[in-house]
């Protein structure tokens, strides 16, 4: 039992923070944000020059080989900086062709996700007709769906890999409050599916890595928007002091780092138990995705409040922040859907 | 990271489980599941002494002075087998948790062997003489003085909020050595016997109708010269010091505790029929994740060798339990109702979940209250500016 990184794991958070930091420019998210919420130079940096998208894909398909501890810090890095990235997609995806795919599939597709020269979206529904190879049905809010060349998608029979250029599928972009991330529609019309092996795996491991992708992210988020509005507190002067003398301003700052705090033992937990395969790992995701989510929802709330008038305005990155949150915390599972599982866990299932 | 226990600690584990089940299904059956501090004192300090004798009174201390230089994954698996057993908490927590680490850290070898062998055995039991009626968040404004008087320190004033002193031997006291001074100059840390006539104590009576508290008055009171840990007028720097010991293992066992409440709220809940409620039901999902994270917390905390920067889970930890523990007391209420509102006997005296809702208010003022707690975060963790001092 050693709760902290190792050398390696802080050095891949140093590395990753640093990128994002220089990279992932306020200038341009904003111009990916009026585009279609991909900033390609910063995919394909991260993709090829960092060399990290593959950090869980085993080394045999050009990745890594690390686990979902690494993963998390990538996460929180670019979720820190509000990063217009399609990185939900590539772990929920890359995971779930891991998990379910055949060596086969594993073969083409990963080493192309890893590359970052296909970018790819994954998503659920219960609305879907299966015929042989044929898929007919609606997905909805698929993050990046609008630019993605490759699918995911799965129900309770299976899960199928669906190229974008396929006959059949319609992608229909959506405008979208959190533009560093917009949603579409997917339809398919007797498309062509590729049947993964193991689609209950495959989804499984979607959502886990995927919750523990947006959870690493806003924890990013959060610890990022207190830090800048730590920054705000101590250099805006009213009533002749630093706002942040004012006792009902510095302790709205300790909430927010009480709850991050808790946030960061909640990402971790799960990103290690995930790795670890502990018997504790359903909980700890589910903490993870609602407190993580939930955490930054009140501090980007917070750091709107904090800034006044400037942080309502579009000039300003608060409401970057804040509409990424809000994202989070409706996407693959509210909070009080995650809190109902850790219910039924311990009270059993609801009458 | 890693999460994991190895076999070898599992197997630690099943040593402790089963000599902790032991004792509480054997000799020591009726102090099983006792949760408040003060009943049964005398057996729990022959508890005390049985721990000693079976070397578990204080196994992360080394073993020249009667630990086990235990790792920190033993001490944890020891802290969770102790209150999953059922076991009492510890009546000499503080000498085990705060004297005897202190004077390991500051205390010359004459003062170690005067001292450690006893707390080891669970013969010394130690109170904390910290707080005065004038000196409670502000606790560097002590007026309790201490004088030297030829080969004596001689000491006169008030502490107040000493747990556990009618049944302490010892008490640490931080007073104030240097006439005139102000704040935390001029302060000295001195071990003093209780048992003397310038010592007299008197029960506080909490209003959960326990007296786990005590005034305690210090009239001429008196220890020899040497009694001083650290020099003379260092006594903030030892103070502060064992404060920050006060965040160590023992949180994890405290942890174990909260999970025997939050476990007795979730079968009051499935009794009763709240466990269906919707509302109810996020409300134990949110209280298990809360405590979870506090576990967690507490791993990162244990685990972070680099003293060097501010350890955010360690700064935060205070205020994240207390204010947990009193939203589980709130939560136990509203699941048991009314009933919660009558005590089992003729005594004003309650049972765990309305003990809880009550005692649980106390938490977020000891060892610095909530509002204490957001300051020292926003200032020492965040770096904004301190409140000002006034001159009053």
């Amino acid at each position: 039992m050693e709760f902290v990184f190792t050398e390696e794991q802080q050095m891949i958070g140093e590395t990753a923070k640093g990128f994002f930091v220089e990279n992932a420019t306020s200038k341009r998210t904003r111009s990916a944000m009026a585009s279609d919420g991909i900033d390609r130079d910063l995919w394909t940096g991260f993709c090829q020059e960092l060399g990290l998208a593959g950090v869980t894909v085993p080394e045999v398909y050009g990745g890594a080989g690390l686990g979902q501890v690494e993963f998390a810090l990538l996460a929180e890095a670019a979720g820190a900086q509000v990063a217009a990235l399609p990185m939900v997609g590539l772990a929920m995806a890359s995971q779930a062709i891991l998990a379910g795919g055949t060596d086969a599939q594993k073969a083409a597709w990963l080493p192309e996700l890893v590359s970052g020269s296909v970018i790819a979206a994954c998503a659920g529904s219960a609305d879907v007709s299966v015929q042989g190879d044929s898929l007919t049905g609606t997905f909805e809010f698929v993050p990046h769906g609008a630019s993605a060349a490759l699918f995911v998608l799965g129900n309770d029979a299976g899960a199928w890999i669906v190229e974008r250029s396929t006959t059949g599928v319609e992608v229909t972009a959506h405008v979208t409050m959190d533009q560093t991330r917009p949603l579409a529609t997917v339809t398919l019309q007797n498309a062509h599916g590729d049947k993964l092996a193991d689609g209950a795996a495959a989804m499984r491991a979607a959502r886990e890595a995927g919750w523990i992708c947006v959870a690493a992210e806003a924890l990013g988020g959060a610890q990022e928007a207190l830090d800048r509005t730590v920054a705000y507190a101590k250099e805006r002067v009213q009533f002749g002091r630093a706002i942040g003398s004012f006792q009902a301003y510095k302790h709205r700052l300790a909430d927010m780092m009480i709850e991050i705090e808790q946030a960061r033992s909640a990402v971790y937990w799960a990103a290690c138990a995930a790795d670890e395969q502990s018997s504790d790992l359903p909980l700890a995701l589910h903490a993870a995705k609602s407190f993580a989510a939930d955490t930054y929802a009140k501090c980007a709330g917070d750091m709107i409040q904090l800034h006044g008038g400037i942080g309502f305005t579009w000039e300003h990155d608060a409401h970057l922040f804040f509409k990424r949150a809000r994202a989070i915390q409706s996407m693959l599972g509210n909070g009080n859907w995650h809190r109902e599982q850790v219910a039924s866990m311990i009270l059993g299932e609801a009458a | 990271m890693k999460l994991g226990f190895s076999a070898a600690e599992e197997e630690f584990r099943r040593e402790c489980a089963d000599w902790l089940n032991g004792q509480m299904a054997g000799e020591f059956k009726d102090i099983k599941g006792i949760t408040t501090l003060t009943e049964k004192a005398e057996r729990r300090k022959e508890w005390e002494q049985q721990l000693a004798a079976h070397k578990w009174s204080c196994i992360g201390w080394p073993e020249a002075w009667g630990g086990r230089n235990a790792t920190l994954a033993q001490q944890v698996i020891f802290a969770e087998e102790y209150a999953r057993a059922g076991v009492p908490g510890r009546v000499n927590h503080i000498g085990v948790e705060l004297a005897g680490p202190t004077l390991l850290a500051f205390g010359t070898d004459e003062q170690k062997k005067r001292f450690l062998p006893g707390i080891a055995a669970g013969q010394t039991i130690f109170c904390q003489g910290f707080s005065e009626p004038g000196a409670g968040s502000d606790l560097a404004s002590v007026r309790t003085k201490a004088r030297l008087e030829g080969d004596e320190w001689v000491v006169n004033g008030q502490k107040i909020w000493t747990s556990l002193a009618h049944i302490s031997d010892w008490i640490f006291v931080v007073s104030r050595s240097e006439e005139g001074s102000k704040g935390p100059k001029g302060l000295t840390f001195l071990m003093m016997e209780i048992d003397q006539p310038g010592i007299e104590i008197r029960p506080i009576k909490q209003i959960n109708g326990d007296a786990e508290f005590n005034e305690t008055f210090f009239t001429d009171a008196k220890c020899p010269a040497d009694s001083l840990i650290g020099a003379v007028g260092e006594g903030w720097k030892i103070a502060m010091g064992l404060l920050a010991f006060e965040r160590g293992v023992s949180t994890l066992g405290q942890q174990m505790g909260f999970r025997n409440e939050l476990d007795d709220i979730i079968a009051a809940a499935k009794a009763t029929g709240a466990a269906k409620d919707p509302l109810i039901r996020q409300r134990i999902a949110k209280a298990e994740i809360g405590l979870q994270l506090m576990r967690y917390g507490a791993m990162r905390m244990l685990s972070n060798t680099d003293h060097s920067k501010i350890d955010g889970a360690a700064l935060t930890y205070k205020i994240q339990w207390a204010s947990w523990r009193r939203g589980l007391g709130e939560l136990a209420m509203d699941i048991i109702g009314q009933a919660g509102e009558v005590a089992e006997g003729d005594a004003y005296e309650w049972s765990m979940l309305p003990n809880l809702f009550l005692y649980s208010r106390s938490d977020t003022i000891y060892g610095g209250t909530n509002q204490i707690q957001r300051n020292l975060i926003a200032e020492r963790g965040l770096g904004m500016p301190r409140e000002p001092r006034g001159d009053v």
